[in-house]
């Protein structure tokens, strides 16, 4: 058969030709369209988590407190004793002072009831810190119970009937008399950071559970570090591509496909029954952690060392550098920008991690922040986990409150990858 | 496959066969050569013995295997001191896998296997007692593409002194820094920017940055693997004058697609096809009258 020249059958003008081309742009702009409509989606979808975060956790940032001046009687504190003294009779008093007038004792009860139960420890801190205080009149604000403050926040209505809230309506005539006399105020509820957790939601902070992150991701730095990096320059820059080699790249890969309740049992398993290592301390959280956070560090650091262009070794090879020049002078240099980026991102995954923190204690009722990398301790997402499971209504809003830290954190973390990434890399 | 001879070369490449030799007319190649046929005149080397004592390296017998592929079948041949000797066949003949063995480049190539005897002024290179980051010193290497460090230039021509040790300190240092960018005809271009990066030179700067880094430490021999396959013919030109003044220092291996060029810097010059050695001898007689008919078909652009 002879070849045919495509111009003498085939007529570009034709209509069919023209059907045809326009075929293929209607076929484009589809394309295009399924791409813009799964990013608003997944947009969208973000949007609606963090809206419904801001909305019910906002709350919780502020805090209903009342400004009171207690005078610390020599006779509650005494001076050879600070840390003892009466403190809640105290803190009672300048309370029932603000209300003038003599009051049944249930009414006395349920107006001193809407104090916090945590208010003298607060007292007690401030004089403990500074006992020259003994004798004087002590400026204070202290939080409201938690219903109050749910009250004051108008997240429990007014208009409900008395036996469907926990706030009396005797307690919502003390509170518009103190709303009147303008005692009660919302500032920043600093407390939200400052303190560990408490069964009380006013009382209720972070601290512990940030100290307790922060340990144990540093523990599963210091470990995923040094050792991802060393395994992924022996496999890309020293090891034979054989059976073997291919057999621990298959399960490096199967490794990070592992659910991480898995490793939360081995850490139990080993760490904790086997080696003897504390319970709820970030030392075996960070450990843990680092099982997990290794093959994301080992795979993201070889990816970053293949990256680095074969001539750049060629050269240092061709000049007599050793392997170890090679990889230390050049190589490692030219991919630490790729390596730090997948070294944050794995730990920011570590940060997130919930489950395995769960089986090796990390969701302890811990009231003070871990002095240590053995102290008991929580983190954040285990304390997340702890307040949703919690009935009081003031953690409601803070179980949002520090979702939005941990996301906060997260942001933060990926910010200062796509920094490093920008700032480290070399252009050539 | 056969390492860095065909694969990877820039398109549009302006030495690029076969084009340019199919244009070229045997006239052409032999007024290329006239420039270059009285080295003798000049005190040069003579080159009428085969292993004359003056032989730096001589290779007898190599094979070279990738995997199951014999890329290299039997190669004798003999480099001499202040000569430059340039590989000239075809894509895949083996000229650079040849190249590749008197440094041992080859291995870092996964798979390759060297048989047969390479000798450095009569020190076997593949003995096991023979120290590769040391013959690599002695054996410099400049490759197709600049590949300059992503460092300063001065750390670029330094490093080699440096991680082999040669300088005490740093006016020695500084001084093999500064002889080497002259000796590489950079000195002049870049005395007032040695701290930035070697990266941002052009294209033809890059090379003879790559060929002072070479020469910084001193070599017996230098490799050079197409070394103006990337650059422009103004370029090409001054690499090819910086060859010629380097040929008094050290012995220079060349490997070429340019015929031109085989016929204007090298006095020897190796015709590989197949990975086998077809023919060798001086310059002005490969291209004037080569014994084989493979090598007359080659270089007068019957195939290529």
């Amino acid at each position: 058969m002879a070849s045919r020249d495509i111009s003498e059958t085939h007529d570009w003008f034709s209509d069919s030709a023209r059907l045809h081309i326009k075929r293929r742009h209607a076929a484009d702009r589809r394309l295009r369209l399924y791409g813009i409509g799964a990013i608003g989606l997944a947009i969208g979808l973000l949007a609606v988590l963090l809206g419904s975060l801001i909305l019910s956790g906002h709350s919780a940032f502020v805090q209903t407190m009342v400004p009171l001046e207690i005078y610390v009687d020599p006779d509650a504190v005494e001076p050879d004793n600070v840390g003892g003294g009466n403190y809640r009779k105290l803190v009672r008093d300048a309370f029932q002072d603000l209300m003038p007038g003599e009051m049944s004792r249930t009414k006395q009860r349920a107006y001193l009831d809407m104090l916090s139960s945590g208010a003298p420890f607060m007292l007690r801190d401030r004089v403990v810190s500074n006992p020259s205080l003994i004798g004087q009149t002590v400026s204070i604000s202290v939080p409201f119970a938690d219903p109050i403050d749910q009250f004051h926040k108008g997240i429990t209505p007014r208009d409900v009937p008395e036996a469907q809230r926990r706030v009396s309506d005797l307690q919502i005539g003390y509170y518009d008399q103190l709303l009147e006399r303008g005692l009660i105020s919302a500032p920043f509820n600093w407390t939200l950071f400052t303190a560990a957790d408490s069964r009380f939601p006013e009382m209720a902070g972070l601290a512990g559970a940030l100290v307790g992150s922060f340990y144990a991701l540093l523990v599963c730095f210091l470990i995923s570090f040094p050792v991802g990096i060393a395994a992924a320059i022996y496999l890309e820059e020293f090891a034979r591509k054989n059976r073997w080699s291919d057999l621990i790249e298959v399960n490096i890969n199967n490794l990070a496909a592992v659910p991480s309740v898995v490793f939360g049992l081995l850490g139990l398993a080993v760490f904790i029954g086997f080696f003897g290592l504390p319970r709820s301390a970030p030392l075996v959280g960070g450990m843990v952690l680092s099982l997990m956070t290794l093959p994301t560090i080992i795979i993201a650091t070889r990816a970053a060392l293949k990256a680095v262009p074969p001539s750049i070794r060629e050269a240092a090879f061709g000049i007599g550098a050793s392997r170890h020049q090679v990889v230390m002078h050049h190589v490692l240099p030219l991919a630490m920008p790729g390596i730090l980026t997948g070294t944050i991102i794995g730990l920011a995954q570590a940060l997130g991690e919930t489950a395995p923190l769960l089986l090796i204690g990390m969701n302890a009722f811990i009231t003070s922040a871990p002095g240590g990398l053995t102290d008991p301790a929580t983190a954040l997402p285990t304390q997340i986990f702890i307040w949703a499971d919690s009935p009081e209504r003031g953690f409601v809003a803070r179980t949002s409150a520090a979702i939005l830290v941990l996301i906060g954190f997260l942001i933060i973390m990926n910010a200062i990858a796509i920094f490093l990434r920008q700032k480290l890399e070399r252009k050539w | 496959m056969v390492a860095g001879s065909a694969t990877g070369r820039p398109a549009g490449d302006a030495n690029d066969e076969p084009e340019g030799t199919q244009a070229m007319s045997e006239v052409e190649v032999l007024e290329a050569v006239k420039p270059e046929s009285s080295p003798a005149t000049r005190g040069g080397p003579n080159l009428s013995a085969t292993t004359a004592p003056r032989a730096r390296v001589v290779a007898r017998d190599v094979h070279v295997y990738y995997g199951e592929t014999h890329a290299l079948k039997g190669i004798d041949l003999d480099i001499h001191k202040n000569e430059v000797v340039s590989f000239i066949g075809p894509s895949g003949c083996g000229k650079s896998t040849f190249l590749r063995c008197i440094n041992r480049m080859n291995d870092v190539i996964e798979g390759c296997r060297v048989t047969g005897e390479i000798t450095l002024d009569g020190q076997d290179i593949y003995a096991r007692e023979l120290d590769v980051v040391q013959l690599r010193a002695r054996v410099g290497m400049v490759f197709q593409k600049p590949n300059p460090f992503p460092k300063s230039i001065y750390d670029n021509v330094a490093y080699g002194p440096r991680i082999h040790g040669l300088a005490g300190s740093k006016d020695v240092l500084d001084g093999i820094v500064e002889g080497s960018l002259k000796r590489a005809g950079l000195w002049n271009e870049v005395k007032d920017r040695l701290k930035e990066p070697g990266t941002g030179l052009s294209g033809g700067q890059q090379q003879r940055l790559c060929i002072a880094r070479a020469i910084a430490v001193n070599p017996e021999v230098i490799l050079m693997d197409e070394p103006c396959s990337a650059l422009d013919p103004i370029a090409t030109a001054r690499i090819e004058e910086l060859i010629d003044e380097l040929r008094e220092n050290f012995t220079i291996v060349i490997v070429t697609h340019s015929m031109q060029q085989a016929a204007r810097v090298s006095q020897r010059t190796a015709f590989f096809h197949l990975g086998n050695l077809v023919e060798w001898g001086e310059t002005e007689q490969i291209f004037t009258m080569p014994n084989d008919e493979r090598t007359q078909g080659y270089i007068t652009g019957r195939f290529g």
